[in-house]
């Protein structure tokens, strides 16, 4: 093995050559269904690395990051319906239906209450701050099932993906690998953003923020910004789901899909980045074999995360880089 | 007026039912620092219990017991069996072991007793009226449960503050390993505190029954309301789990029922009644907001 390269890169690698050869395997087996599948666990994966951004190292526990989530998906099936219908949206805009328009836009607006959010709930920590992330998320759903004008509890149709000249987002491969290249962009800015000095007082500031206050740094400051980057993502990923089942629905909010984001995160390797896009895949591909069981799937998975919860820390990444190292989460790479 | 009143109570009384859940799991979280989003599950244990036991004509007095008694057990065993390793684990671990609990015992509910919600009636005795305020007869059984949440409310405040027991349950929550040094069998105190914890949750589980449908899942609804309860009235305060429970029980049900006729001052009928019922639905939230912006830690805050 080339000593250089440490066992995490590896895993980064790994994980991403396999994401790349899931279509060619998928029409080797002549099963169209796995794209669609690794599909909706590449975008969650989006999601759970912006989460683990603020969770694994800003230790900000947030348990409503499916609003963000929803926002995102919301903002695209708005546009979209306008933009199908040709109605006036706001001031006479008629929404749209240009990738480049919605995708940013989403994260725009995403971010924006991402800010609102970050505001009123970083007063807190600890339980304080997971519970009210929480509260908030249940606000939006609420807002989204009332939102009798775009569906309400039924949802709203996506009548067209959206655009990208060039690009044929209808064609299965086309989208997965456009997935697959946003959660490429994602985890590597983020990563970047880690190894920086904002990345630096972020993990300092979750290790000791009377400290870094002392140090001269606002933490308030630098924790509201990674909090609002983390729910941009989610914005972004949102978008995506939206494009991805061509429907949004209030359950996107739901507080189980804040969990699963967790879940995700957590199953993959907490602080590590690259553990979510395991995690996600961990999950979907555990669902998908565990429904070929039994309907009642839940009742192993449950016991399954108490499992990995209480024996099994540091996740997939904490594993496949050594047990031993689990634990040492934000001290780069050391060899 | 009359109106008023009535809502006042029905206010009054999902406030006892929140107090009950809020109770138990403030004093889990306060006492053993833990978070268990699984409390919910318990409320939907006692629940089923309950309504199937009483729809086998055990009565209702056996088939609250069996509710309770239900909670109780289940609560002991996932203490025994799981919570005990999580004390010392930080909250995120706890959150999601008994997020994944709630997924175990959601489906293991839809496989015993299927998807379809469960109806079940207040018993005969109580399924009448009272006219305490003339002019307003208000449903016996409502009235049953807001007497049950005050009466076991006292009992739960007498049993820590002033018994032996609550003592060392508050000695063991300020230094668990004095009061183990000191002869006090705490792991065995800290699953019976877990069980009667369980115990409130499932009361609260049986007596909220017969106002909404027994099924997978209802857990989760009131779980979160109790979480909004809790936060606002500061985590591990009993006093503070009164407050917010009232709060936001009175908060719920005035809104359901007055926003939207406020908001048609202002606006059109049609949209105010669709506005109306958003807003409502989120008013208890944006209540927590509030109260969290002015107070992070809750308006009895009790940890440093």
């Amino acid at each position: 093995m080339v000593k250089n390269i440490s066992r995490k890169s590896w895993s980064t690698i790994t994980i991403f050559v396999v994401l790349a050869l899931v279509p060619p395997v998928a029409h080797a087996f002549d099963n169209s269904f796995l794209i669609t599948m690794f599909n909706r666990a590449v975008i969650y994966a989006v999601a759970a690395v912006g989460l683990d951004l603020i969770i694994g190292f800003g230790g900000m526990v947030s348990f409503g990051h499916a609003a963000f989530f929803g926002i995102g998906a919301y903002t695209a099936g708005i546009l979209g319906t306008h933009a199908f219908d040709g109605s006036d949206f706001i001031f006479g805009w008629t929404g749209s239906n240009d990738a480049f328009v919605v995708w940013p836009l989403a994260m725009l607006v995403a971010a924006f209450f991402g800010l609102i959010i970050g505001l009123i709930s970083l007063r807190t920590s600890g339980v304080y701050f997971i519970m009210i992330t929480l509260a908030f998320a249940q606000l939006f759903y609420f807002f989204f099932v009332s939102l009798s004008q775009y569906g309400g509890e039924d949802g709203l149709s996506l009548w067209d993906r959206n655009a990208i000249p060039g690009l044929d987002l209808y064609d299965r491969n086309t989208f997965y690998y456009l997935c697959c290249a946003i959660l490429l962009a994602v985890w590597f800015l983020l990563s970047r953003l880690v190894g920086s000095r904002f990345g630096r007082v972020i993990i300092g500031c979750k290790q000791n923020e009377r400290r870094m206050r002392a140090l001269g740094y606002d933490p308030l400051l630098y924790k509201l910004t990674a909090f609002c980057i983390s729910a941009a993502i989610g914005g972004l990923a949102g978008a995506l789901i939206a494009n991805h089942s061509e429907f949004v629905s209030p359950g996107l909010l739901h507080w189980s899909r804040s969990g699963e984001l967790m879940v995700i995160v957590i199953l993959g390797g907490l602080g590590t980045l690259v553990g979510p896009i395991y995690g996600a895949l961990a999950l979907f591909l555990m669902e998908e074999s565990l429904v070929s069981f039994t309907e009642h799937w839940q009742v192993i998975l449950g016991p399954v995360l108490i499992l990995v919860v209480v024996f099994f820390r540091g996740g997939i990444v904490g594993f496949l880089s050594g047990a031993g190292k689990a634990t040492v989460k934000s001290g780069g790479d050391h060899g | 007026m009359l109106l008023f009143l009535e809502q006042l109570l029905n206010g009054l009384q999902f406030g006892v039912t929140l107090l009950l859940m809020a109770s138990g799991l403030t004093l889990i979280f306060g006492i053993m620092n833990l978070i268990n989003l699984a409390h919910g599950s318990l409320f939907m244990v006692g629940a089923y219990v309950g309504a199937t036991a009483i729809a086998h004509g055990s009565g209702f007095f056996l088939g609250l017991l069996a509710g309770v008694g239900a909670a109780a057990i289940t609560g002991m065993v996932m203490e025994f069996v799981i919570m005990r390793r999580l004390y010392r684990r930080d909250h995120l671990d706890q959150v999601l072991a008994t997020f994944g609990l709630i997924l175990f015992f959601n489906e293991m509910v839809s496989i015993v007793w299927g998807r379809q919600p469960i109806a079940m009636d207040p018993p005969a005795f109580l399924s009448g009226t009272v006219e305490f305020i003339p002019g307003a007869p208000y449903p016996a059984f409502r009235l049953a449960v807001i007497a049950t949440g005050i009466l076991v409310t006292g009992f739960l405040y007498f049993l820590v503050m002033k018994t032996r027991i609550g003592m060392w349950i508050r000695a063991g929550a300020s230094n668990r390993e004095m009061i183990g040094a000191l002869g006090v069998n705490i792991s065995l105190l800290y699953t019976l505190l877990f069980g009667f914890g369980a115990a409130l949750a499932g009361l609260a589980g049986v007596m909220a029954a017969p106002f909404s449908a027994v099924q997978s899942g209802m857990g989760e609804n009131i779980l979160i309301l109790t979480f909004v309860v809790i936060v606002i009235g500061g985590i591990g305060s009993i006093r503070g789990a009164v407050a917010g429970a009232l709060l936001i029980g009175l908060t719920d049900t005035l809104g359901r029922v007055y926003i939207p006729d406020l908001m048609r001052l202002w606006l059109p009928p049609s949209v105010a009644d669709g506005a109306g019922a958003s807003l409502a639905s989120m008013m208890i939230y944006i209540l927590m907001a509030v109260v969290l912006a002015f107070r992070p830690r809750g308006l009895f805050q009790t940890h440093g």
